[in-house]
């Protein structure tokens, strides 16, 4: 009928991918290899908070410019944020599932009020 | 959430290092620790739910007190009406009549009371968490502290709601959308008091009520993710689970926006900034002196962003009742789980795009309109997959036609009635004449009142049982059942003429005042069509009485049952009713769906979602995929 | 039966509990910030060209703060480490700056910038009396440039009362170097250091000014949001430090002799907590103070 009605037995390729997921939970040595990878984060995300700011100070013809330049590397600050210090390069199906959906109302939320805003019914 | 991946519950708790087996809470709490703080989830459950039909009832009342302004304009309301004048103050109910502030104030708080302290608590969170852990076999919540904290901030805010009542002024009046500018401007006379006056003690309550709504969410998610028992995987699920994971989902990721909104209107009133007022502003002849260089219509995207999936919150967990009423009655599986689980997952997600058909009317361009009417009219898809599959289920069933599956059987065609009404509005060009009007009204009542309401009473006299143990009347839940039924028809049916006449939806006097209002349809002009309403209305009310009387009596004295009363198939009914703290006494083992009645070779028409594998068994499923 | 996998993963999904519960509550933040994003972009979009103010912020202070709240990101993290090594007075230190470091941020805020904010103040003149004020707006020299015109006149208030008081007719103002020398080209884009007002002084009538007010939320609908936002953000921080002090604190220390791997974990959600904080804060940074 369908998979509801097969015994709760556990399928040999999955209990070893479980096996697979219960290891790579953070031991101690494999935090130990990541540390130097923290601090590089650290200081490259230093770095571009001053490129952020020198930027700033350079006209790039039209505000819109300045504004999509600025939000470029701040969206690359938040990626390293992310990726690194919250292990989301490295994190559970679970977690990327919830993460998706999230995004995008989250981009749905912005693009749709920008849209409503951009096409009235009246001029203004 | 895609089911088909590996995410299935493997056998796992032999190395489970907090695995007991006996029930380890028998000492006897203190009173206030066992049922006023206490982190269990069934007495949060129970909290949550009796809170919930209080609340529920006030709402109902403020509706009746409006009823009778709407039938009979102007003339004092008999009986209560100077307790009320005492009650509220000569600003609110005058001479025993209710002036117009009032009552915009008794519409408002109507909505909001009902949808946020009546049905979310009852519908989500009550029956979510009584359910849900004994449902996947869980021993509590995942996180029982944080569920507590959320009861207390659902508390405090129905405490803010009501103390609303009595401030200055009366209670919000803006209506239960609290659109802008109106609501940020309410209330500010010269008597103006920043804080104690009923808008900015609607937003304080507001923030209360979605901070609980975020931590049950958070909660409910987590528990289902986490604590299924083993062999429970997904598509194990009751039907009920799955349409609490998607609702949890929504309150989730839908209530921040609105948050963010309700901060920045108590910003508004508090700190006097212009996020939702727009320069130029003049009130009563005057210009308002503000910076001004904000948008109303901020306002209502951010609070439809919310608007709109709330109404899946209403009506999922009430779709996930019924189906496990109707399996359970029709004494044979649900029909089509899999599309139900799908159709509930792609309606969350689609709810999120639809929110702008409620602003058609603001004045958006064609290219965004027919893009939320697109996604409006898809969305009607899902849910016909659902009732279709709760109609198809009755087919060839042997049904039991008991209290619970009554109320579950009339919520088909009433959730009918409120959904096929629903299409014109998705339109644009049909909308634009409706928007506002009674129609309105008939159309999302009968969602949630004969729709979801009727669903929560399916489902306290389904679980009550397993709550206290014992059952309730059968008689007067058919009392209680036949009169809410008429009644709730001939409340809303007439509605829809009077929106098709034009009759709008705030009008203080019922449309009297109103030329359009006196045009004859079935023999009484839309006007007129009021006093058969009100009056239905409070035969309603009445009905609820057997409803409280059975459900407290029933606590003590009905009749004693088993912990399987209604020979139901899912794990909750396998626990002692009711269950103690941790609630079961050994670790289950799920080896089925949800749904196993009727099975060929078996002794009794239910098999327990936790009873082994039998040789017969396997020959009846393969037959079954043979057909399929 | 006690509650499962609060410290020890569940096998299938590989997580414990709280470690969906922290992302569960993160995804609802991200919507949340989302509403005030999407707030300020509408706004933004919404507001007349030119009327979205410019440099008002002082850009050294904000980026000393960005690196402050990036410094704790990664002493936080370090301290989730040392705790996964079992290196209990690492762990200690660590998460001493990373409080520290929050401190500072939120006494920035709370004793500097804001206060400096609140003493500052603008006036927005009618359209009709943009004329009387060209010496302070230097609209002409703005026009030849294609450039959007000013309508407000900012700098120090002399005479407080003028702004309760309806019988004092004018407001007695310090100017910004902005309208203190508006033709100079420095200043066609207002530059970002905090600069004190000149000691110029300019008289304006109360009756060709359209709005005055501090720089308070009500000013303008960009302090409006910058203070929202800040404001909020300034809440998670201070709430990043009391958790954080509570960990830190001989709470934290029992816990770790009891189950090292359960305090490990705790920190590991704080500090999930606490990048997402930093997150924010890399898109409040630009968007208010730079752009």
């Amino acid at each position: 009928m369908d998979e509801t009605h097969e015994p709760a037995l556990a399928d040999p390729a999955d209990a070893a991918a479980h096996g697979a997921a219960a290891h790579d939970e953070h031991t101690a040595h494999d935090v130990a290899k990541h540390i130097r990878a923290y601090l590089m984060v650290g200081a490259t995300l230093l770095l571009f908070t001053a490129i952020t700011v020198f930027l700033s100070y350079v006209n790039f013809g039209t505000q819109k410019a300045n504004v999509a330049v600025a939000m470029l590397v701040a969206t690359f600050k938040a990626g390293l944020v992310a990726a690194i210090f919250m292990h989301l390069s490295n994190e559970k199906r679970m977690i990327y599932r919830i993460l998706i959906f999230t995004f995008f109302f989250v981009l749905g939320l912005f693009w749709l009020t920008y849209l409503a805003w951009y096409d009235p019914i009246t001029t203004r | 959430m895609d089911a088909s991946s590996g995410l299935a519950t493997q056998p796992h708790a032999e190395h489970d290092p907090h695995h007991h087996d006996d029930v380890h809470d028998h000492h006897e709490l203190p009173f206030w620790r066992k049922y006023i703080i206490s982190t269990d989830h069934k007495v949060i459950g129970i909290q949550y739910g009796i809170t919930g039909l209080i609340f529920l009832f006030f709402g109902f009342s403020l509706m009746m007190l409006m009823r009778w302004q709407l039938a009979y304009p102007g003339q004092p309301v008999p009986v209560i009406g100077n307790l009320l004048g005492r009650m509220f103050g000569p600003g609110a109910v005058e001479n025993g009549h209710l002036t117009s502030e009032f009552y915009n104030s008794l519409g408002a708080m109507h909505g909001t009371i009902m949808i946020f302290l009546g049905i979310v608590p009852i519908a989500f969170a009550a029956f979510g968490n009584f359910v849900v852990p004994l449902q996947i076999g869980a021993p509590d919540m995942a996180f029982p502290k944080i569920n507590m904290a959320s009861y207390q901030a659902f508390f405090f805010g129905g405490i803010v709601m009501l103390i609303s009542f009595f401030v200055p002024g009366g209670a919000a009046k803006g209506g239960w959308t609290s659109y802008t500018p109106l609501s940020v401007l309410a209330d500010k006379g010269p008597t103006y008091d920043p804080f104690w006056n009923g808008q900015t003690l609607w937003l304080v309550g507001f923030i209360l009520l979605i901070t609980s709504s975020l931590l049950g969410a958070v909660n409910f998610i987590a528990t289902i993710i986490q604590l299924r028992a083993k062999g429970m995987t997904w598509m194990r699920l009751p039907f009920f689970v799955w349409a609490q994971f998607v609702t949890a989902f929504l309150l989730l990721l839908a209530f921040p926006p609105l948050e963010s909104a309700v901060v920045m209107q108590l910003m508004d009133r508090l700190a006097g900034t212009s996020f939702f007022l727009p320069s130029g502003l003049v009130v009563n002849g005057a210009p308002v002196h503000v910076s001004g260089g904000g948008s109303p219509l901020l306002w209502q995207h951010l609070f439809w962003f919310l608007g709109h999936p709330e109404v899946y919150v209403l009506i999922l967990p009430g779709m996930g009742i019924v189906a496990e009423v109707i399996a359970n009655n029709t004494r044979k599986p649900l029909w089509g789980y899999k599309s139900l689980v799908f159709a509930a997952l792609v309606l969350g997600f689609l709810s999120f795009l639809v929110w702008a058909h409620h602003m058609y009317l603001t004045g958006m361009g064609s290219v965004v309109s027919a893009f939320f009417q697109t996604t409006t009219v898809i969305i009607s898809i899902p849910s016909v997959i659902i009732l279709s599959a709760f109609f198809i289920s009755l087919w060839g069933g042997s049904i039991r036609f008991n209290v619970p599956m009554l109320f579950a059987t009339a919520f088909l065609p009433m959730f009918g009635i409120g959904g096929l009404t629903g299409i014109p509005l998705a339109f644009n060009s049909a909308d634009l004449y409706l928007h506002d009007t009674y129609y309105v009204i008939a159309h999302f009542h009968y969602i949630v009142a004969p729709g979801t309401i009727f669903a929560v009473f399916a489902g306290i006299y389904f679980w009550f049982p397993k709550a206290t143990g014992r059952r309730m009347n059968e008689f007067w839940g058919k009392v209680h059942f036949w009169p809410s039924l008429i009644c709730m028809n001939i409340i809303f049916l007439p509605m829809f003429l009077q929106g098709m006449l034009g009759m709008h939806r705030r009008w203080y006097d019922g449309g009297q005042g109103w030329n359009l209002a006196n045009e004859k349809v079935w023999g009484l002009t839309g006007f007129e069509w009021n006093t058969p309403i009100s009056i239905a209305a409070w035969v309603m009310g009445l009905a609820q009485i057997p409803f409280i009387i059975n459900f407290f009596w029933s606590m003590k004295r009905g009749e004693k049952v088993g912990i399987n009363p209604w020979e139901a198939t899912t794990l909750e009914w396998t626990a002692p009713s009711p269950p103690p703290h941790g609630n079961f006494a050994t670790t289950l083992v799920v080896y089925r769906g949800p749904y196993e009645y009727s099975l060929p070779g078996r002794e009794t028409d239910f098999t327990m979602q936790d009873e082994p594998m039998r040789e017969s068994d396997r020959k009846a499923y393969e037959a079954a995929a043979a057909v399929h | 039966m006690e509650i499962p996998y609060t410290v020890t993963a569940r096998p299938d999904t590989g997580l414990w509990n709280a470690k969906v519960g922290i992302w569960l509550f993160l995804a609802s933040e991200v919507m949340l910030f989302g509403g005030l994003f999407s707030a300020y972009v509408f706004l933004r979009l919404d507001a007349e060209p030119g009327a979205w103010p410019h440099g008002l912020l002082n850009v050294p202070v904000g980026t000393m703060n960005t690196a402050i709240l990036i410094a704790s990101s990664v002493t936080v993290v370090m301290a989730w480490a040392s705790l996964k090594m079992r290196k209990f007075r690492a762990y200690w230190w660590y998460m001493l700056v990373t409080i520290l470091c929050g401190v500072i941020f939120l006494g920035v805020k709370l004793v500097y910038e804001w206060p400096q904010k609140f003493d500052h103040f603008g006036a927005f003149i009618k359209k009709d009396a943009l004329e009387k004020y060209e010496p302070y707006l230097g609209n002409h020299h703005l026009a030849e440039k294609g450039l959007p015109q000013r309508t407000e006149i900012s700098g120090h208030l002399h005479n407080k009362e003028a702004l309760n008081d309806p019988n004092v007719k004018e407001y007695e103002i310090a100017l910004d170097p902005v309208n203190a020398d508006p033709t100079n080209p420095n200043m066609d884009r207002p530059h970002f250091l905090y600069v004190p007002p000149t000691d110029k002084i300019a008289t304006i009538e109360k009756e060709d000014v359209e709005y005055a007010n501090m720089f308070l939320p009500k000013h303008s609908a960009y302090f409006a949001s910058y203070f929202t936002i800040t404001g909020l953000h300034g809440a998670h921080v201070l709430g990043g430090v009391i958790i954080f002090t509570y960990l830190w604190l001989p709470v934290g220390t029992k816990l770790y002799k009891r189950n090292p791997e359960h305090l490990a974990n705790r920190v590991e959600v704080a500090g999930l907590f606490w990048h997402f904080v930093d997150l924010v804060w890399i898109f409040v940074f630009p968007l208010f103070y730079l752009l």
